[in-house]
């Protein structure tokens, strides 16, 4: 098994490590058990991603992919964000060893729920608000 | 920058003394063993000079020394050749569940064709309980296979002890010694072991060389079928200039082994001491004594170990881990989980194992640098964070 450079580059120097005051957005996933955890927080702003930021428990995949699935959401709108795929960001990455794809899957998971995590608080700020 | 190999326990340079003493096997005496021209004959001499060597290092008689290509082949041999002489008297097979894969695939393998197999459980050090074994021999039982000591965590099982109750039920006894010859002292009388499998590599001898080691009287099919070598215990040409250096590396590590684990039981205990009292939620895995000289494993909490060997390897610092994250089934180490750690300190081990280079200027450097790695990956993981909160 061997990673990419890109990998080891994104592994060496991840980028946005870290949490966000006052998150929009929020996805946890992974579990202890298969070693790999992942929390994705981000912020939106007039329907577009403006930052974003992870913690990851896991391997240096997960850990790159980590990293990368941070700055191919920044500044997308949710609408294109959502058709970020694990492929895509494996394919980012300049590849990943097979045993690891799932590595990919599980970022592409987190920011879904990171997603799901928004559109929930919006629409609950949103009934709020005409309550 | 610094190169520090610590990963002893995979494989061990070969000693330079050792490579010299192979080297003419390759481009002078070259003969096939088994030929009777002087070419052959003054191969097949070395060979013998290496049975003999290894022999007496072990307390048996050159006869009883078959060569292998390595310590897989030799676990598989002794746990297939034994279930297939003796299926009639039984198919009954003990072993534990801390087995080196060698072990273990084998016996799994038996199994699909009928066999049974018990897997003792360890203690928290990862001690095999004698009297569990003796709990667990039934009428069928024809083989009992335990590990000298174990290779992540180290731990030295009560081999003597065992081999005693197998003797006294009339039951074959195999010991996996490949963590152990030329390192700690092997006397097959005093193990009580029929069986006994070891590698060259692993204490700076050539790869692709291995011993068997079996009884006078001990039934065992064959595992490879061709030509007589081997008293037709296993077909194929011998592989000379490997014998030969096993050979000579067998001898250099009994002349240095009171030496050598003194030297590594020092830097040893410097290590882990070391790091279980500079990092913060940090535990030994093993026992504290009962354990090889050169072993150290550690589980580190909120970290993973594959991004910890990645960040070590970027300092110049050669280790391996417990985790899961380069086998397809995710599941941490199964010595780990048998000795009862969490997953996620399963998944967070490191294991250092020293060898004859190891100095204690390596040591001094791997204290320097690991806290620095396990602060800077404890600040990207969602675990730490919601402990220190």
């Amino acid at each position: 098994m061997e990673y990419s450079e890109k990998v080891m580059e994104h592994f060496r120097n991840p980028r946005n490590v870290g949490e966000l005051e006052n998150p929009d957005g929020v996805g946890k996933v992974g579990n202890p058990v298969c070693g790999d955890i992942m929390e994705l927080y981000i912020k939106v702003d007039g329907g577009i991603i403006t930052d974003a930021k992870f913690k990851t428990f896991g391997c240096g995949a997960a850990i790159a992919t980590s990293s990368m699935v941070t700055e191919l959401v920044k500044n997308k709108t949710i609408e294109d964000a959502l058709k970020i795929s694990n492929r895509a960001v494996a394919e980012a990455l300049g590849g990943l060893p097979p045993i690891k794809m799932h590595c990919s899957v599980l970022a592409e998971e987190a920011l879904k729920k990171a997603l799901d995590d928004y559109r929930t608080r919006s629409a609950q700020s949103a009934s709020g608000k005409a309550a | 920058m610094k190169k520090i190999y610590l990963d002893n326990a995979a494989t061990t340079p070969t000693d330079r003394r050792v490579l010299e003493a192979m080297v003419p096997f390759f481009i002078e005496v070259y003969g096939n063993p088994s030929s009777l021209h002087a070419f052959g004959q003054e191969a097949n001499h070395a060979i013998e000079d290496a049975r003999y060597t290894l022999a007496s290092c072990i307390g048996a008689k050159p006869e009883e020394i078959i060569f292998t290509s390595g310590g897989t082949e030799s676990n598989n041999c002794a746990i297939k050749g034994v279930a297939y002489a003796r299926h009639e008297k039984g198919n009954h097979i003990i072993t534990s569940k801390i087995e080196h894969h060698a072990i273990l695939e084998p016996c799994h393998f038996l199994e699909k064709q009928g066999f049974e197999v018990s897997y003792i459980p360890v203690d928290k050090y990862g001690l095999v309980d004698p009297a569990d074994v003796e709990k667990a021999i039934t009428e069928r039982t024809i083989l009992i296979s335990i590990m000298h000591a174990n290779n992540e965590i180290g731990t030295i099982q009560p081999i003597g002890e065992i081999g005693k109750i197998a003797r006294g039920r009339g039951i074959y006894f195999h010991t996996d010694a490949v963590q152990t010859l030329g390192h700690i002292p092997i006397d097959v009388n005093e193990l009580n072991v029929d069986i006994l499998s070891a590698s060259g590599h692993k204490l700076n001898g050539p790869k692709g060389v291995g011993i068997l080691y079996v009884k006078k009287g001990i039934r065992m099919l064959p595992f490879m079928h061709g030509g007589d070598q081997e008293q037709q215990r296993r077909a194929s040409t011998h592989n000379v200039p490997g014998i030969v250096g096993f050979g000579k590396a067998v001898e250099l590590a009994k002349e240095e082994m009171g030496k050598e684990i003194e030297k590594l039981t020092s830097l040893r205990d410097t290590l882990f001491e070391g790091i279980l009292s500079t990092i913060e939620f940090t535990h030994l895995n093993g026992h504290r004594t009962k354990r090889l000289p050169n072993n150290v494993n550690i589980s580190i909490a909120y970290v993973e170990g594959e991004s910890m060997i990645l960040n070590l390897d970027m300092e110049g610092i050669a280790c391996s881990t417990g985790s899961a994250c380069t086998s397809s089934s995710l599941e941490p180490s199964h010595v780990l989980m048998a000795i009862g750690l969490p997953h996620e300190l399963a998944h967070g081990s490191l294991r250092f194992s020293l060898g004859r280079q190891t100095s204690e200027d390596d040591i001094d450097y791997v204290l320097t640098v690991l806290p620095g790695t396990v602060t800077k990956l404890r600040s990207m993981s969602p675990l730490y964070k919601k402990e220190v909160k």
